[in-house]
C-alpha cells in the first residue's frame, strides 16, 4: 500500500535533513523518493511548479514545499510526540527570527567562501560566517536557558534549522583546514553539535562529512567550469 | 493540545474594567518608517486585531538608539516591542500578532495544510516582489525590461493563486493579503517609471487591491500612492546620479 506521506529529496541537502528529521520527531512513515535533479523529476515539477526545488513533501498527494514550511506543517498535522515549535509566541518569534537569520544571511555568506575568487574574498566571508556563529551562541545562550537545545530539553524548531547545515559546515572546515565551530571560540554551539548530531532523530540523515566533501568537490569543480565559460 | 497563551482571556467571562487594566499593562510600539511596505504590514495587522500602540517613526539616516538596542542583528524596521520585547522581522511580527491576540479575527487558517499554502506564498511574496519591484522603479534600460517582465509574472503568478476569492483569506485578510498589500502603494511609481499598466497586464490583482483598500484597516495604514512615488522616484534619481557620478 503506498504510504500516506512522502518526502521529495537528495541525501547531501540540509534542507531535505530538515523534514526528514521533523517526521522522525514524530514518529511518522513515510517514502523518502531519492531525486536526482539532473534532470528534475516530473512528479517534482507537478509538486513544486513555483520553485522546482527539494525538499517537498507530499501527505495524500498534496505537495507542501520549503523545509521550514514543511517543518512547520509536520508539527502541525502530526499530533504524536513533542512540539517542534514552543507554544509561547515570543519564544516561536525568537526562533523563527534565527531560523530566518540562518537562511537569508548566514549561510548565503557560508557559500559565498566556497566560491570566493580570491583568497580576499574568501578571508573577509570566513570573517562574516565567523561573526554570524558568535551571534548564535549568544542565541544559544538565551534559547535554551542552560538545557541541551535551543528547544530546550528537546530538539526543536531553530535546533533543526541550524543542525542541518552541521554537515556542510564540517566540510568547510575540512577543506579549508579551520575551525568554525570551536571548543574555545563557540564553546556552547561546538557541545550542542555533537549532541544534535548524535540524536536519534538526526545520525540517520547527517551525511558523512567524506562521503559529503566528495560530493561537494564535485559541486565546486562544475561551478568553476561554469564561472571559467 | 492545550493553548498556554499566556495573554488569551475568553472575552465574555472579564468586565471591561479588568480587560482595560489588562490591556494598559500589555503596551504595545511600532517603529516604524512612514514608506516602509514591512512596516505597513505590521500597521495592517495590528489595525486587523484592534491593537492600541504608540507609533514611533524612526529617522533611518539617524537610527534611534533604541532601534539600535532592539534589533542590534538588522538594524531595521518594522520591530514592535511588546512589554518591552522586541520581535523583529515583519511577517515573524504579523504571525506573533495572530498568535496572542486570538480573541480576534484570525489572519492564518485553522488547517494545517492552508496554514502550509499561506506561509508559501507569504514566503514567495517576501522573496520576490519587493527585489523585483525595486529594480522597477531603481532602474532603467535593460535591466528595468527585464525586471519589468519578471513582475508582471509574479503578479500573473499571484492571480492564479487569487482565483475568484474575495481576498486571498477568502472573506477575509489573511498573511498573504497582509504581505502583499503595501506593494500597492508602489503601483504608481511601477506604472510611470517603467511605462506600463498594471491594471491592464493583472486585472484581478487590482481589482483584489481595490476590495483590500475598501477596508479602513489596510486604507487607514497604507500612504497615498503619488507620496510614495515622489519618495521613490527621490531614490531613483539618486540611484542613477550615484551610478553615472
Amino acid at each position: 500500500m503506498a504510504k500516506e506521506v512522502k518526502v521529495l529529496g537528495k541525501w547531501p541537502s540540509p534542507f531535505v535533513m530538515r523534514a526528514r528529521i521533523a517526521l522522525h520527531l514524530k514518529s511518522v512513515d513515510y517514502e523518502f523518493i531519492e531525486e536526482s535533479m539532473q534532470p528534475k523529476s516530473e512528479l517534482l515539477l507537478k509538486s513544486n511548479p513555483v520553485h522546482k526545488k527539494i525538499p517537498v513533501l507530499l501527505h495524500h498527494e498534496k505537495p507542501i514545499c520549503e523545509s521550514l514550511i514543511i517543518v512547520q506543517y509536520v508539527d502541525e498535522a502530526f499530533s504524536t510526540g513533542s512540539s517542534i515549535l514552543p507554544s509561547n509566541p515570543y519564544d516561536r518569534a525568537i526562533q523563527r527570527f534565527w531560523a530566518a537569520y540562518l537562511d537569508d544571511k548566514w549561510f548565503p555568506a557560508f557559500q559565498g567562501v566556497s566560491r570566493a575568487p580570491n583568497e580576499e574574498a574568501k578571508a573577509k566571508g570566513l570573517e562574516q560566517v565567523r561573526e554570524g556563529l558568535s551571534l548564535l551562541e549568544d542565541a544559544f545562550d538565551k534559547c535554551s536557558n542552560g538545557k541541551p537545545f535551543f528547544g530546550g530539553d528537546k530538539i526543536g524548531y531553530l535546533d533543526i534549522a541550524f543542525g542541518s547545515y552541521l554537515g556542510w559546515v564540517r566540510v568547510s572546515e575540512k577543506m579549508n583546514n579551520i575551525e568554525l565551530i570551536s571548543k574555545d571560540k563557540t564553546p556552547k554551539l561546538h557541545a550542542w553539535a555533537e549532541r544534535f548530531s548524535a540524536n536519534d532523530a538526526v545520525k540517520d540523515y547527517m551525511p558523512e562529512t567524506e562521503k559529503l566533501m566528495g560530493f561537494a568537490k564535485m559541486l565546486m569543480a562544475k561551478y568553476q567550469a561554469a564561472a571559467s565559460t | 493540545m492545550t493553548n498556554d497563551h499566556q495573554h488569551f482571556i475568553p472575552f465574555p467571562s472579564k468586565t471591561e474594567t479588568e480587560l482595560r487594566v489588562i490591556k494598559m499593562g500589555e503596551e504595545v510600539i511600532l517603529l516604524d518608517f512612514w514608506s516602509s511596505p514591512f512596516g505597513m504590514r505590521v500597521r495592517i495587522a495590528l489595525a486587523e486585531k484592534g491593537i492600541d500602540y504608540e507609533e514611533r517613526e524612526e529617522n533611518l539616516n539617524n537610527k534611534s538608539s533604541l532601534l539600535l538596542k532592539m534589533n542590534p542583528i538588522h538594524k531595521q524596521i518594522p520591530v514592535l516591542i511588546h512589554k518591552g520585547r522586541p520581535i523583529c522581522e515583519s511577517m515573524i511580527i504579523v504571525q506573533y500578532i495572530d498568535e496572542v491576540w486570538q480573541n480576534k479575527v484570525s489572519l492564518m487558517p485553522s488547517d494545517p495544510y492552508d496554514k502550509a499554502i499561506a506561509r508559501f506564498w507569504a514566503d514567495y511574496i517576501d522573496k520576490k516582489i519587493y527585489s523585483i519591484g525595486k529594480l522597477v522603479w531603481v532602474s532603467e534600460g535593460e535591466v528595468q525590461e527585464a525586471a519589468k517582465k519578471e513582475l508582471v509574472e509574479c503578479f500573473k503568478l499571484l492571480e492564479k493563486e487569487l482565483g475568484d476569492k474575495h481576498f486571498f483569506g477568502g472573506q477575509n485578510l489573511n498573511i498573504v493579503d497582509v504581505a502583499l498589500i503595501p506593494f500597492y502603494t508602489w503601483f504608481y511609481a511601477l506604472e510611470t517609471c517603467g511605462n506600463f499598466s498594471i491594471v491592464e497586464e493583472c486585472p484581478h490583482l487590482v481589482g483584489w487591491a481595490k476590495r483590500c483598500m475598501d477596508k479602513q484597516t489596510v486604507s487607514n495604514s497604507l500612504p497615498d500612492q503619488y507620496k510614495i512615488y515622489t519618495h521613490l522616484l527621490e531614490l531613483r534619481n539618486q540611484h542613477l546620479a550615484h551610478l553615472k557620478g
